[in-house]
């Protein structure tokens, strides 16, 4: 129904010297689907990111993106094929302003700067931070900056997007804002995947979790499923709880 | 790419802050074309070169240092290529320095790209480094090499008042416009980079190295480029000075003191910012010869004092240079 998937995570292991980060995770992403990627402290998900967005090659495994071998592939070419993602630690341009921020992300696509500010605005619409577009982004308050990650990355035209923990942080009226802009992304046929903290948060929004401990994936599958599996229990809530 | 019917604001406001710095810039101009009407004195008239001068040079320093983030401070190898090469194929084969000038800034192009291919791909200080390594050493060929003159230099030969051979005895006026032609050439530069990709590219680059890739930002090709426009223009500058002043030998030209003349005016000025450099050599420039001439021809020790003082006092009052004094009178918009 869906075709061939959008990523195919094969076999990937991350050394980091004798620490092994990511353990021969594998896994599909199809396409316009909305993955969240769970786990506990350390258990290698941003790393796994990492992997995906190409700011480092895995020490063994491939990763093709959109039938294209991606494995070796630099972070800029990655971005120009599609791959987006947000930082778990806000990388915000703190001296230029939220739109040419955003604008940076736009002229990716776009060598032309007018029409570039012209999609950057309208990602900072979409976000609803078009009332900071001058501010300068380092004036920006936590979850603000948050949202300005993903208007920069949303600039970039991706086919998936990658969400490191943007909802960590929140309030809760703050988080159902994120939920509901996560799901207008969805919406507008970008695939996703979310790493986040909070069972609470992910769960009823993703079709798919998979969940990461000390680097493997230990379960994958249907949130409902997910939670109630014994192994991801007893990761989150330590041995003896399962 | 379907445009929206209105403008959002925050175009319109982004469009109009370009038009007004335009203006301001035109408005300056031509007020520094009037100025040489109220300046009969030599001494001063000087002063008014150098300053404008170096205020174009730091204009291109800011280029790699400001926007891209690379700090040199070996520009003076530059600014010496330009120099040495318009004299020297003037003087040995006739060549017109409008000529000259542009073979030194090819070459001076072609080194930038050297010295950046093997350190752009290292962390920022290691550049800083290897540009002050890399401008002693070209010190050292300079004053050791045949074509150079070595260390007594090159000397202009006398010849009458020319465009064409930028030979002016009698009056310094045509490099005063000679000066501000640069200035004027390298601020429009300057103002146009700033609204292209590569300016934005360049000043993500400078922000977050991490962020700007993830974003499809070439990271090295981005320096390369920065540093090459930087390297054409401090070369083209290096060219103007030598015949404004007629004879150039290693130290007047090459040495690590030029490299800082180049590299302080935007830092004081405001570094990253199109009005810095200015700012910075109006108040360095003047304050450097004028030390010089109280203090005799030994003030080279006294210039360098009076910079160090400047620069530690601005970094403590106005980290963001003397520019951001204009903000006591402008508040910024929220
Ligand atoms: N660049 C790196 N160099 C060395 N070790 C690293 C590096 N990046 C991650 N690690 C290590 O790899 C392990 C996994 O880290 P990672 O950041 O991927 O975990 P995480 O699941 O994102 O955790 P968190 O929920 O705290 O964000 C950790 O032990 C971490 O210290
Ligand atoms: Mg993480």
């Amino acid at each position: 129904m869906e075709g061939p998937p959008l990523l195919e995570v094969d076999g990937v292991t991350r050394r980091f010297g004798s620490l092994v980060a990511n353990d021969d995770v594998r896994f599909t992403v199809p396409r316009g689907g909305l993955i969240g990627l769970i786990g506990p402290n350390g258990a290698g998900k941003s790393t796994l990111f990492n992997l995906i967005a190409g700011v480092f090659a895995p020490s063994a495994g491939r990763i093709v993106f959109d039938g294209t071998d991606i494995t070796r592939l630099p972070a800029p070419a990655r971005c120009a094929l599609g791959i987006a993602r947000t930082f778990q630690v806000v990388r915000s341009f703190n001296a230029m302003t939220v739109l040419d921020n955003v604008l940076v992300g736009a002229l990716v696509r776009d060598a032309d700067t007018r029409a570039a500010r012209f999609r950057a605005h309208e990602m900072l619409v979409f976000t609803g931070l078009d009332g900071r577009a001058r501010a300068l982004a380092g004036e920006l308050t936590s979850p603000e900056k948050r949202r300005l990650e993903m208007a920069r990355a949303l600039a970039t035209r991706p086919k998936l997007l990658l969400l490191d923990e943007v909802m960590a942080g929140l309030t809760p009226t703050e988080a159902r804002e994120g939920i509901e802009l996560v799901r207008r992304v969805r919406a507008s046929g970008i695939t996703v995947i979310m790493v986040e903290h909070v069972m609470e948060v992910v769960m009823p929004l993703v079709d798919h979790a998979i969940v990461l401990d000390l680097g493997r994936v230990i379960a994958s599958g249907r949130p409902d499923a997910v939670v109630r599996d014994p192994r991801v229990i007893e990761s989150y809530l330590g041995a003896g709880h399962a | 790419m379907a445009q929206p019917q209105t403008i959002p604001a925050p175009i319109t406001a982004f469009t109009s802050r370009r038009r007004r710095q335009l203006a301001v810039a035109l408005a300056v101009a031509l007020a520094l074309a009037l100025l040489p009407l109220a300046v009969a004195d030599v001494f001063v008239m000087n002063i008014l070169v150098l300053t404008i001068l170096f205020a174009s040079l730091s204009q291109s320093w800011n280029i790699l240092g400001g926007y891209c983030g690379q700090i040199s401070l070996g520009h003076a190898v530059y600014f010496g290529i330009g120099a040495y090469v318009t004299v020297a194929l003037f003087v040995d084969f006739g060549i017109l320095p409008w000529f000259g000038m542009l073979a030194g800034a090819a070459i001076a192009v072609v080194l930038a790209l050297a010295l950046g291919y093997p350190c752009f791909r290292l962390a920022g200080h290691y550049y800083t480094i290897a540009t002050i390594v890399i401008a002693e050493a070209a010190l050292l060929l300079v004053a050791n090499a045949e074509w150079t003159g070595g260390a007594v230099g090159l000397q202009l030969p006398f010849a009458p008042d020319s465009w064409a051979t930028l030979q002016f005895g009698r009056t310094k006026l045509p490099y005063y416009y000679l000066a501000l032609g640069l200035a004027v050439a390298t601020w429009i530069v300057s103002w146009v980079i700033e609204d292209t990709r590569a300016g934005y590219w360049w000043r993500a680059v400078n922000s977050d190295i991490a962020a700007a890739q993830s974003l499809g930002v070439n990271v090295f090709r981005s320096k390369m480029a920065a540093s090459a426009v930087s390297a054409f223009f401090t070369a083209v500058a290096g060219g103007v000075y030598a015949f404004f002043v007629s004879y150039i030998d290693p130290t007047s030209v090459m040495s690590f003191h030029i490299s800082l003349l180049i590299s302080l005016p935007a830092v004081l000025g405001g570094i990253g910012t199109l009005w810095g450099p200015a700012l910075g050599a109006i108040v360095l420039i003047p304050m450097g010869e004028l030390t010089r001439s109280y203090f005799g021809g030994t003030g080279l020790g006294t210039n360098l004092i009076v910079y160090g003082v400047l620069v530690m006092a601005i970094s403590l009052l106005r980290p963001q240079g003397l520019v951001s004094l204009v903000h006591l009178f402008v508040p910024r918009r929220a």
